[in-house]
């Protein structure tokens, strides 16, 4: 059982967090034409790096979504951090 | 006679015997005996058979290092499998069998197979049996193998309690290590447990004869531990250490019952776990009497057996000369010799003698140890590191973890003295001292020798097999591994591992650590798979979600059943699911269905960004939606799939709520609540999921506005048109009533807070019966709605439907904002006239209903094969009707209305006609009516 | 010296010790230079070298290995081989590699033990019926075989199961494959490995690929830890590893990795004759040769490199095993590992070029690989020498992400993979 700091809930068992994909994935403006490569991109490219790695997350707990850097190999958690803009 | 009990010493109690029996003959021991020892005491030599040549066999080890003593034990009419006799503590009526034999363990028929030994090698099951096939050859082997019987019964109350226990400090092992450990962590303040897996810690302090000392001072530094609050639990074994300082320990409550299992995540890990002999290796060197030298004397010290009269040593190991005092001592004739000699043990089944350099000696047991091997297990399945020791001849921790420290003879400190030492420095995070010198000369397997020389002794892998490894090429020591079956039985290659790497170093010509080793791998020792099993057990594996208004269901007879994670009344009445349903149809197409829709999802978006928020979700235009107005829409993945179906409720322009299917309810919360802080200031758009909250009844059909009327929580229906929504109160509480239909049917969706719904619920049944409305189930339901072609998303949708598949092609085309899944919708695949299309079809009126699941099909090519066009997903003989109606997904259907297709089903082939999904009421005529 | 295995040549050798068998394969140096050079020994690497040799008539071929042969998926799954498929493309997929599977023990001279003792996949509810109805037929119209079992046809194959009337997931029936089974995962990577090593193919073990050696932007070679090794064409076939290679080679893939575990017990006499999956929980199992029951599960949910699993998929896995069959929560756990596998977006493997000139990659067959084997060989193989898709390799190329043309088999057939 490993253990991740919520940034807002402080640490808490991996069975409350979700893993929801790399950090800074950023959706294309679809109001304006985007190609099929940069969709597909978006959508399923992935770094998948073996070693640090920064992810995001939700603690599904207080459902609040967060940036955590982690190793992929040791499984070591370096750090998160919240993603609020008005507190961040 | 060969093994016996000694008059004095150990910790049985001699005044308490317990019978028991072995193989069907009746024995007798004492309490504080494990099997083995009983056994070992009243002069049983062979114990059970290897596993592949059934070759007889004695005991190795006197704890879980046994390989050999694998029973059977029936005790209270129940069966256990594949029991270990050196770790099962003996009870009054146990009934045991070895396993793997017949008809018992002395007698062995299949001990013929070792005749044909030279014709069986490492791995000649991958040589042969290929022709003619291996079918033919499988059952037998499949016979042959495996080791206990299981008994197909199921034991109710073989129940693991799961802890979640707390330390600062763990320490693993109750020897000397351990204890001082403990003990100077615990009065540094700390908090402290210690585990140790036998009945009593104490560890090989018992191994030598200074017995009552021995015994005094073990209970010196248990009363010392927990004078300074430090806790003990004794027959508890840690099995792994996982990820983040996870460790899991496992406490044997006896036979009979699951044990406890403890979580933990200890700040600090002191790892004393000992070690353990490793054979010597020399001809015959598996006969029943040739076991470790560290066996004996633990035997000798804890329970009070002599294991042999005539003992041979073969051991180079400087403890030696104590273990031959203690056994000498105790009454054996012993002669020690160099294990580096060679040797040939003697004896048809057990052994009788010794060949050693050309001469024989007599003797009933041979002590072997080629030397101490630390049990690091824990320290690697934390990472932690290993470097060969020369003077010890066998791996020892090197870096590691910093929050785990290894002590004693577990870090190759064999010396008492030293280990303590070692064991207050871990305690209070001091350095650890350099490790003592210690010279142990080689002993290591000379695979060239001649002899059948055993390492692995439960799975008949000797020198020989090493050797055939290493001419084939398998050389890394995972190949010797998986191509010999070395270190694969039961002990995991506790006892055989260093063996068979040295012989494959020896064959390499290279170093032991060039050669490595391979993965050590939780559990330490095999436990129960109950004991993995948590808290999901039963209903609590995924429990069900509750109606409020269960109670009034069960008072109507409902059947209940799980729908969408919910137990929901099925249909009511108390008759057969047939009559029911079709009774439920007729009532509300001919009165009113009351119905209990508080299952489905209802989610509150709030804030001044709701609008845009909400506009973004759905795949229909959202963004013009007008207050206490209603909308049907989808929400897309971005992949552009249909996710989820349902209403949007427009409140005002800051509120609206969310209406999702009920098994979606919690996937679509997670969707919104990732679009909210991905995309949005979350500090101006709120969702908050009212499921569990609030309650619906729904009231459909001709008579519905009669009923609610009647409910008073509207003055008027009137100017109450259909997608719409009025807030209100019912009894004096907030009420909101919705007017959608998924039946058809004029319909009202009356939502109150949980504390309203029986009211509410009672009062609808009550002014409906006279009318010949009534509660309609989950059934019925879903007949009615199929008669609409209204679609169940994840029924009638699959992982490829995008709306426009549907039916609802517009916002795809002409909807300018951004919304999920905006961009798939224009792939090439998105594109193709091909893609599966919902429709209805039609069969004959007398017809059977089409099987869901059966296929679309066309005939294709040539041979006349055929080719799956789609598949039917929802259909139902329509009591309305009178007919059956389907829908499905079916290629290109969209463009075909009317065409007649094959339906192909289990083989069978019938025919139906491509139509419009809504078979009832195409007009919409009673949807206001 | 024996080469070939036989009853015959096995007796032979007894006589005289074992002293003549032929080592499985070589150990040679790498050459300068392949027409062909694999990445990564494992079963899906070796297999293509052997086709390579062996269909295409080509002989300059060799595999590296980071480690052992066999080292990674191929030594660590389940051994379940099936091809319950719900979409044509995959059932066109896994029911080549079941034929092969089916002949390979002969082709190769090595016995994989394929055990075709059938496959259910259960259905807990009326509901999953009618999902498994529709599959059935698929299966059926698609060329593999299938059968719709009620609950007593299950009872009877599987009476270890949970019959029970309170059962959390009781039986309603089930989807059976008689020809799936379980085969004997480490002989198929050392079967392929002495076929492939005995056509030619250089099979280098301990060594590393570095990096890749490209050349106005086409790949050339390999760097490895025992030199630069030139090649006409590389393919990569490392599973969990796939996104690391491509970082190297400069090419992206859609891939996440992660920690998948598996489960081994005590050897017990026989009590199940078949593969049983629960959908519902996610578990299944089956009973080797030897006795020990095989188990499975879901995918641990944190992606990882690591080669250890945690505890809450333990916890999953085996409490959904207990509820499926509960006479076993007696047995005893012997050992438990993971192993690395890639995960595609839509769980279908990934066939085709990489992106990088020279560079094909096979690889996203996240928890599926191993029944596939004998296919995912012969396609990369036809790959390899061709430049160009096999027809049943081509649904499974990159572009689909970009057509959206996925292939999600556990959307469409409720399977998970």
């Amino acid at each position: 059982m490993q253990q991740f700091p919520c940034p807002f809930c402080g640490l808490r068992d991996e069975r409350e967090f979700h893993f929801s994909g790399e950090a800074g994935n950023i959706r294309p403006d679809t109001t304006q034409p985007v190609s099929d490569a940069d969709w597909r991109d978006y959508l399923y490219t992935h770094e998948n790096p073996k070693g640090v790695s920064r992810e995001i997350w939700v603690h599904t707990t207080c459902q609040e979504y967060f940036m955590m850097e982690r190793d992929t190999v040791t499984m070591a958690v370096i750090g998160t951090q919240q993603m609020r803009r008005d507190t961040a | 006679m060969t093994g016996c009990r000694v008059e004095q010493g150990g910790l049985i109690d001699r005044t308490r015997a317990l019978s028991f029996s072995f193989d069907g003959m009746t024995y007798q021991g004492f309490e504080g005996d494990t099997i083995a020892s009983a056994l070992l005491a009243a002069g049983v030599r062979i114990f059970g058979r290897s596993f592949k040549y059934h070759r007889p066999r004695g005991l190795w080890g006197a704890w879980f290092d046994d390989p050999n003593a694998i029973v059977n034990i029936r005790l209270g009419g129940i069966d256990y499998p594949n029991c270990q006799a050196a770790t099962t503590c003996l009870t009054e009526g146990m009934q045991v069998r070895a396993v793997n034999a017949w008809p018992d363990a002395c007698r062995d028929v299949k001990g013929v197979l070792d005749l044909a030994h030279r014709f069986l090698p490492a791995g000649f099951y991958y040589k042969m049996f290929m022709w003619p096939d291996w079918h033919l050859f499988e059952p037998t082997i499949r016979k042959m193998a495996g080791f206990g019987i299981l008994s197909p019964d199921v034991q109710d109350g073989f129940q693991s309690a799961i802890l979640h226990d707390h330390c600062d400090t763990l320490v693993i092992g109750g020897g000397v290590a351990g204890l001082t450990a403990a003990r100077a962590a615990a009065e540094a303040g700390r908090s402290v447990l210690l585990v140790d897996d036998h009945p009593a810690p104490g560890g090989s302090l018992y191994c030598n004869q200074h017995g009552n000392d021995s015994q005094l001072w073990v209970k010196a530094q248990i009363a010392a531990i927990r004078t300074a609050g430090g806790r003990i639990l004794c027959n508890t074994t840690a099995v792994g250490v996982y990820d983040h300082q996870f460790v899991s320990v496992a406490t044997d409550r006896g036979m009979g019952h699951a044990p406890i299992v403890r979580k933990l995540r200890p700040a600090r890990i002191i790892l004393a776990t000992g070690a353990i002999d490793r054979p010597v290796t020399f001809a015959n060197n598996d006969r029943p009497g040739v076991m470790s030298l560290g066996a004996a004397t633990e035997f000798l010290g804890r329970y009070g057996v002599l294991a042999g009269q005539e003992i041979v040593v073969l051991s180079n190991r400087p403890e030696t000369y104590t273990a031959i005092e203690d056994l000498r001592a105790a009454g054996a004739a012993v002669t020690r010799f160099d294990p580096t000699s060679a040797a040939t043990a003697i004896g048809g089944r057990v052994v009788k003698a010794i060949r050693l350099d050309g001469r024989t000696y007599a003797c009933d047991t041979i002590l072997t140890s080629a030397g101490l091997t630390p049990l690091i297990h824990l320290w690697r399945h934390a990472g932690g590191k290993l470097e060969w020791d020369n003077g010890r001849q066998t791996f020892v921790p090197a870096d590691g973890p910093d929050w785990m420290r290894v002590v004693g003879a577990a870090n190759g400190t064999f010396s008492q003295e030293v280990a303590m030492t070692e064991a207050r420095h871990a305690a209070l995070d001091q350095p650890a001292p350099t490790r003592g010198v210690y010279h142990l000369p080689p002993s290591l397997a000379d695979p060239t020798a001649s002899g059948r020389q055993w390492i692995d002794l439960q799975h008949d892998v000797t020198l020989k097999d090493v050797a055939l490894a290493h001419r084939e090429n398998m050389v890394s020591v995972e190949h010797l591994k998986r191509y010999t079956t070395l270190g694969m039985a039961g002990d995991q290659g506790k006892t055989s591992n260093i063996s068979g790497l040295s012989a494959m170093a020896h064959l390499k010509g290279e170093t032991i650590p060039e050669t490595g080793t391979t993965t050590f791998r939780p559990p330490f020792v095999p436990i129960p798979l109950e004991a993995y099993r948590g808290a999901r057990r039963d209903r609590q594996m995924a429990p069900l979600k509750r109606l409020t208004l269960e109670p009034e269901h069960r008072a109507l007879d409902a059947a209940l059943g799980e729908y969408g994670g919910w137990l929901r009344p099925a249909w009511y009445g108390g008759d057969g699911e047939r009559a029911a349903v079709e009774r439920e149809c007729r009532m509300a197409r001919e009165a009113a269905a009351i119905m209990d829709a508080s299952a489905l999802g209802a989610i509150e978006v709030i804030g001044p960004d709701a609008r845009t928020f909400v506009n973004f979700i759905y795949y229909n235009t959202m963004s013009n939606l007008k207050s206490g107005r209603i909308r049907y829409g989808f929400m897309l993945t971005e992949a552009g799939l249909v996710f989820d179906d349902g209403v949007l409720a427009c409140i005002n322009d800051n509120r609206f709520v969310i209406s999702c299917s009920s098994s979606h309810a919690d996937a679509v919360m997670a969707h919104l609540e990732h679009w909210r802080q991905d995309r949005f200031d979350p500090m101006r758009v709120h969702i908050h999921d009212i499921t569990q909250n609030w309650s619906t009844v729904t009231i459909a059909g001709p008579k519905a506005k009669a009923i609610v009327a009647g409910l008073g929580v509207l003055d008027s229906l009137d100017d109450f048109p259909h997608m719409s929504l009025r807030l209100c109160t019912f009894e004096g509480a907030p009420a909101r009533v919705a007017r959608v239909s998924f039946t058809g049917d004029t319909s009202f969706e009356v939502s109150v807070q949980n504390i309203s719904a029986s009211a509410l619920w009672n009062k609808a049944v009550a002014i409906g019966a006279p009318l010949g409305a009534g509660p309609v189930g989950a059934e019925a339901l879903t007949v009615l709605r199929a008669e609409k072609g209204y679609i169940l998303a994840g029924k009638d949708t699959d992982g490829e439907t995008m709306p426009h598949d549907l039916g609802f092609a517009a916002p795809r085309l002409r909807k300018t904002a951004a919304f999920v899944g905006d961009r798939s919708l224009h792939s090439d695949t998105a594109n193709r006239a091909d893609r599966k299309s919902l429709v209805g079809l039609t069969v004959g009126p007398l017809e059977d209903p089409l099987p869901i699941g059966a296929h679309v099909v066309e005939t294709s090519g040539s041979d006349g094969g055929v080719k799956s066009i789609g598949y039917i997903t929802s259909s139902y003989h329509s009591p309305t009707l009178g007919q059956p109606v389907a829908l499905a997904l079916v290629s290109g259907g969209a463009e075909a209305m009317g065409k007649r297709v094959d339906i192909w089903h289990m083989g069978q082939t019938r025919f139906a006609a491509i139509a419009s999904p809504c078979a009832f009421d195409p007009e919409g005529a009673r949807i206001d009516a | 010296m024996t080469r070939h295995f036989s009853a015959f040549g096995v007796f032979r050798e007894g006589l005289r010790g074992h002293k003549g068998w032929a080592p499985m394969w070589r150990s040679p140096a790498p050459k300068l230079k392949y027409d062909v050079v694999i990445v990564g020994g494992g079963g899906h690497g070796l297999a293509t070298a052997y086709y390579l040799a062996k269909n295409h008539g080509m002989s300059r071929i060799a595999v590296v290995e980071k480690g052992w042969l066999g080292g990674g998926n191929t030594g660590r799954n389940t051994t379940v081989i099936r091809s319950n498929y719900f979409y044509p493309e995959s059932t066109a997929l896994y029911d080549l590699s079941v034929r092969l599977y089916e002949g390979l023990s002969r082709d190769i001279n090595y016995n994989v033990m394929f055990s075709q003792r059938g496959m259910m996949v259960l259905s807990h509810s009326e509901s999953e019926m009618e999902i498994a109805a529709r599959t059935v037929n698929a299966m059926k119209l698609n060329g593999a075989d299938a059968e719709l079992l009620d609950a007593r046809d299950v009872q009877k194959k599987a009476p270890i199961l949970n019959y029970r009337d309170d059962a959390r997931y009781p039986i309603h029936g089930a989807i059976w494959q008689g020809r799936g089974g379980t085969g004997r995962h480490d002989a198929v990577a050392w079967g392929y490995a002495r076929a492939a090593d005995r056509l030619g193919v250089d099979i280098i073990q301990n060594c590393e690929v570095t990096g890749f050696l490209i050349e106005g932007g086409t790949c050339k070679g390999v760097e490895t830890t025992q030199g630069v090794i030139r090649a006409g064409r590389v393919g990569v076939a490392t599973a969990g590893h796939s996104s690391v290679l491509a970082q190297m080679g400069g090419y992206k893939l859609p891939l996440h990795s992660y920690a998948l575990q598996a489960f081994v017990t005590e050897a017990i006499k026989p009590v199940m004759d078949t593969v049983a999956f629960s959908p519902m929980t996610g578990s299944y199992f089956s009973q080797s040769d030897k006795g020990g029951l095989v188990i499975g599960g879901g995918l641990d949910r944190i992606p990882s490199y690591a080669q250890r699993g945690n505890t809450p998929e333990q916890e999953n896995v085996l409490s959904g095993i207990i509820d499926m069959a509960p006479a076993l929560a007696k047995v005893k756990l012997l050992r438990h590992w993971a192993g690395i596998v890639d995960v595609s977006p839509d769980s279908s493997p990934l066939i085709g070029p990489s992106g990088t000139d020279g560079i094909f990659v096979n690889c996203g067959w996240g928890t599926g690989g191993f029944k596939a084997i004998p296919a995912g060989g012969y396609l990369f193989a036809h790959l390899l020498a061709n430049g160009a898709h096999h027809e049943i390799s081509r649904p499974f190329d990159l572009n689909r992400f970009g057509t959206g043309a996925l292939i999600d088999e556990a959307a469409g057939s409720g399977i998970a993979h």
